[in-house]
């Protein structure tokens, strides 16, 4: 591998991209390399490095926009946001520990391009649905821009959503502008502990459905099983639990709370973690603490979308059958699997998940591993044959990361 | 038919229309393919009734199989396909083309599957957007976006549109609220896109999908999220003597962190033509007045409104009402809804442009509109999403005054400049189609609009689809592939326009 390339501004990145097609050389793409074990093992040609393109270039808190390089430290973002009392919604995860590096690492590009969100997806949406505009780099080295600074904006196809979750391999993005919001004055947390009556996953899949039926607007909803629960903050000896996270004006919480217990009195006990408590354990399952393993021998970890009333079943059936331990989010709809170090298992987690209805991504696993299994959901027929145009639509010769999501690709 | 050209026909096509007609014919029922001239003129039109053009043969299939039947054929014959939902687009996107087979969803009404556990309706491209949310209010469930043609666009329409409504700020467009679809491609392949789960296992194809208008595909299934029918809503009906103030108290608001289910904006004339038309009580004595909208529960509700009442105050209300109950609530909004109508009682036609702009930039906005009003001798009407800075400017004209049509589409197309030389962008919520088609390069360049055609490119390699809307320019796919841009110019300049 060559020495990194290091572009100060669009202008340069664009010609070190066009130098790297008209080579027909690979580029890896990163930030602050925070995500760089995230996706299939590649070897490319050199690494594009656009951690110079950094800086926010324009927050206006009152119409709700920010445009930043792709560069720029997420906790700058966070921090810029905070002052005025705002948020990304989608809640970023902090994956840095879970990956076996540093937290509170990541560039915004790198968020974007990743879109691996927490536990307020369920009611805020992803990354992709904050996003607005882009600047970018295509494969082939030409700079262009896609969407705008509006929340409302049909004009031409949505590129900016495209992007997001593309893992740096149809574009390198530079600038990005996203839709921010204000962040809720008040949280707490209800907890129902020791789940039943029955089994544990079928009752949790009752009550998340019950609370997301109803109109106690929640914005985290988590099902727990014993062991999980244990380690994280505030919950040992909850057994069996779900948690709900509401956010909002104190009234608000109050009336909700109140006709959330309600409904879940007949799944457990119920507690209450109030503010403090309840910020931490939704950072927890953010950042997929419980799967914290350190560098000794990690797990191989596997995250699965799936339609969510089936969520605590899938979980529970894949850690009695693969000998692992899982939890959910999303009211059910994600899926965290942890599995013992080595085979990432990816035949019979795929066929259990397709039963179920969606798909699994490796997280974490070797690069060996990673290489040799399909890190994403394996693509078929003709949606193989489009997704590959695609990407040749903005990359054809396969400069930028490539492989990264589907081999050859 | 005014301004905005078609691209030219193909006589060699139009000149095999019974034999095309007759093998469609093998394809669908028999009585599904249209051929007739006087049977076709119901489709010569959408929403924007300015552009009218027969197509060449109407095709209505009712199932996956048979659509992709007709679009495999199509392919293989180098037919042009137009595909056609509600037929309620305001912007030209399903204008038949004289040599394109019209591809009409009409028959695609049935509602597969409502899954309240997983919060999802599963439907066929023609149910309309209102009878989602018929078919589940029982249960206390909605289909969240709301355009104001719901009552008889489709959920296919939305999805090719992206369509809008009154409550995207806090609830988003379509593309927020669609999990998955069925699609089938130009050569009559078919894919799933996404499902009951959230987000895309691989590349996010589902996000360029919706609002693509009919250009890469027809989406024959939809999964819709659906959400939980809020407990409360409550508005505020209020009047200021300035635009200014409105817009101070919008951005107060939003500043304070309160995101209202809806914030709407109406200026004089339209006040003035609504209160004509419904008789529900609006202030005439007001430059502009605003409808803010909260829901959740009960508490929240009470909570806020003191707010927003507060802010109100201090941004100098004219006068202020809040509803005390549903029905005064529903008559604040029935002079909003009934807009359009009432605008069209003042004047034989109107065009409703769709520009958005950064929601601080609209005083100079509505100053600078009314100048162009005045100097193009038309008269404006505006109604605003202000939550979202989505503009709805309405331009009243006739259409049997000579030169009227094109001094409303020029005045028109000032608008949107203006709204893109603020900060803002063409269309918010009713698509480019062949209305802002030769606006593009206003927002674009060459080069952004490039890539966004090589896109389509690899959906439809021959470019069969829908041509003619939304790009400016028609690139053959071999071409756009062997174009490059560098230092911002292009290297084929000389293409030609329409």
């Amino acid at each position: 591998m060559t020495a990194p390339l290091t572009p100060r501004d669009e202008a340069d990145l664009a010609e070190a991209v066009g130098g790297a097609f008209a080579r027909s050389e690979t580029l890896e793409v990163v930030g602050q390399g925070s995500r760089r074990a995230l996706g299939r093992a590649t070897r490319s040609d050199a690494l594009l490095d656009v951690s110079a393109l950094s800086g926010i270039t324009l927050y206006e808190p009152e119409e709700l926009v920010l445009s930043a390089r792709a560069g720029t430290p997420l906790s700058d973002i966070a921090a810029q946001l905070d002052a005025h009392g705002q948020m990304l919604a989608f809640e970023p995860a902090d994956l840095g520990p879970l990956l076996g590096g540093p937290a509170g690492s990541g560039s915004l590009g790198g968020t974007v391009a990743v879109n691996l969100c927490g536990p307020r997806r369920l009611s805020a949406g992803a990354a992709r649905d904050h996003m607005l505009g882009l600047r970018a780099v295509s494969g082939r080295g030409e700079l262009f821009k896609a969407g705008g600074r509006v929340v409302k904006n049909v004009t031409g196809y949505d590129l900016p959503r495209l992007f997001t979750g593309a893992f740096g391999t149809l574009g390198v993005l530079t600038e990005l502008t996203l839709k921010v919001m204000p962040k809720p004055p008040a949280e707490e947390t209800l907890l129902v502990c020791g789940l039943g009556p029955g089994e544990p996953a079928d009752a949790a899949s009752r009550a998340l459905t019950s609370a997301m039926g109803s109109s106690c607007e929640v914005s985290g909803a988590a099902f727990l099983p014993a062991a999980i629960a244990a380690r994280l903050p505030d919950l040992e000896g909850v057994g069996d639990a779900v948690a709900f996270r509401m956010e909002g004006v104190a009234p608000s919480i109050a009336a909700r709370r109140e006709r959330l217990a309600g409904l879940m009195a007949a799944y457990g006990t119920l507690e209450t973690l109030p503010e403090a408590p309840s910020r931490a354990l939704w950072a927890a399952l953010r950042d997929v603490q419980p799967f914290h393993d350190g560098k000794a021998a990690p797990r191989v970890v596997w995250r699965i979308s799936t339609a969510p009333a089936g969520g605590p079943a899938l979980a529970e059936l894949l850690a009695t059958t693969l000998d692992g331990e899982a939890f959910c989010d999303w009211a059910g709809g994600l899926i965290w699997l942890a599995l013992p170090p080595g085979a990432s298992r990816a035949v019979e987690v795929r066929r259990a998940t397709a039963r179920h209805g969606g798909h699994a991504t490796l997280i974490r696993a070797d690069a060996a591993e990673r290489a040799r299994v399909p890190v994403f959901q394996p693509l078929e027929g003709a949606l193989a044959a489009l997704t590959r145009r695609v990407k040749a639509s903005f990359d054809p010769k396969g400069v930028l990361n490539r492989g990264r999501m589907h081999e050859g690709m | 038919m005014s301004g905005r050209r078609l691209p030219d026909a193909d006589e060699r096509v139009i000149a095999r229309r019974a034999e095309i007609a007759a093998a469609l014919a093998g394809l669908v029922a028999p009585d599904a393919v249209i051929a007739h001239e006087r049977q076709m003129r119901p489709y010569e039109t959408d929403g924007l009734t300015a552009y009218r053009q027969l197509p060449l043969v109407v095709v209505l299939p009712s199932t996956t199989a048979e659509v992709a039947a007709v679009l495999k054929y199509c392919h293989h014959n180098e037919i042009r396909v137009v595909p056609r939902g509600a037929g309620t687009s305001l912007s030209g996107g399903a204008l038949p083309l004289g040599d394109a087979v019209l591809i009409g969803m009409g028959k695609f009404t049935r509602i597969l599957e409502i899954d309240l556990e997983n919060r999802c309706a599963v439907v066929e491209p023609g149910v309309t957007n209102l009878a989602i949310t018929k078919a589940v209010e029982a249960q206390g469930f909605y289909y969240a976006p709301d355009p104001s043609s719901q009552i008889a666009c489709t959920i296919g329409g939305n999805v090719a549109e992206n369509a809008g409504g009154v409550h995207c700020l806090k609830y988003g467009l379509t593309t927020h609220n669609v999990l998955g679809a069925e699609l089938v491609l130009p050569t009559g392949e078919i894919v799933e896109l996404g499902g009951k789960h959230l987000d895309a296992g691989g590349l996010d194809l589902l996000s360029v999908v919706i609002g693509s208008e009919g250009l890469l595909g027809i989406v024959t299934r939809v999964t819709v999220r659906l959400l939980k029918k809020p407990d409360t809503a409550r508005a505020l009906l209020v009047g200021f003597a300035t635009s200014e103030d409105a817009g101070e108290c919008v951005a107060r608001i939003i500043g304070q962190g309160i995101i209202p289910a809806g914030i709407e904006m109406m200026d004089r004339d339209a006040i003035a033509a609504a209160e004509a038309f419904v008789q529900v009580g609006y202030p005439l004595d007001v430059e502009a007045l605003l409808i803010i909208e909260l829901d959740g529960p009960e508490a929240e509700c009470t909570h806020l409104m003191e707010q927003v009442v507060a802010i109100a105050r201090a941004c100098r209300a004219a006068n202020l009402r809040v509803s005390q109950s549903e029905e005064e609530r529903l008559g604040f909004w029935a002079g909003r809804k009934a807009a359009f109508p009432a605008v069209g009682r003042l004047s034989p036609d109107y065009l409703c442009m769709d520009g958005t702009i950064p929601r601080k930039r609209l005083p100079e906005v509505l100053a600078r509109m009314r100048e162009l009003s005045a100097r193009y001798g038309l008269r404006l009407a505006n109604v605003f999403h202000a939550g979202d800075g989505n503009l709805h400017p309405l331009i009243l004209f006739d259409a049997n005054a000579p030169g009227e049509l094109d001094a409303a589409e020029a005045l028109g197309s000032d608008i949107l400049r203006l709204c893109v030389e603020v900060g803002g962008v063409l269309t918010g919520e009713h698509g480019v189609g062949i209305e802002k088609r030769d606006l593009m390069p206003v927002m674009f360049s060459d080069g952004d609009l490039l890539q966004q055609q090589r896109l389509k490119c690899a959906f439809d390699g021959k470019g069969l689809l829908n041509p003619g809307k939304v790009f400016p320019t028609l690139h053959r796919c071999a071409e756009a592939g062997r174009m490059q841009v560098s230092g911002g110019a292009l290297s084929f300049p000389d293409l030609p326009r329409f």
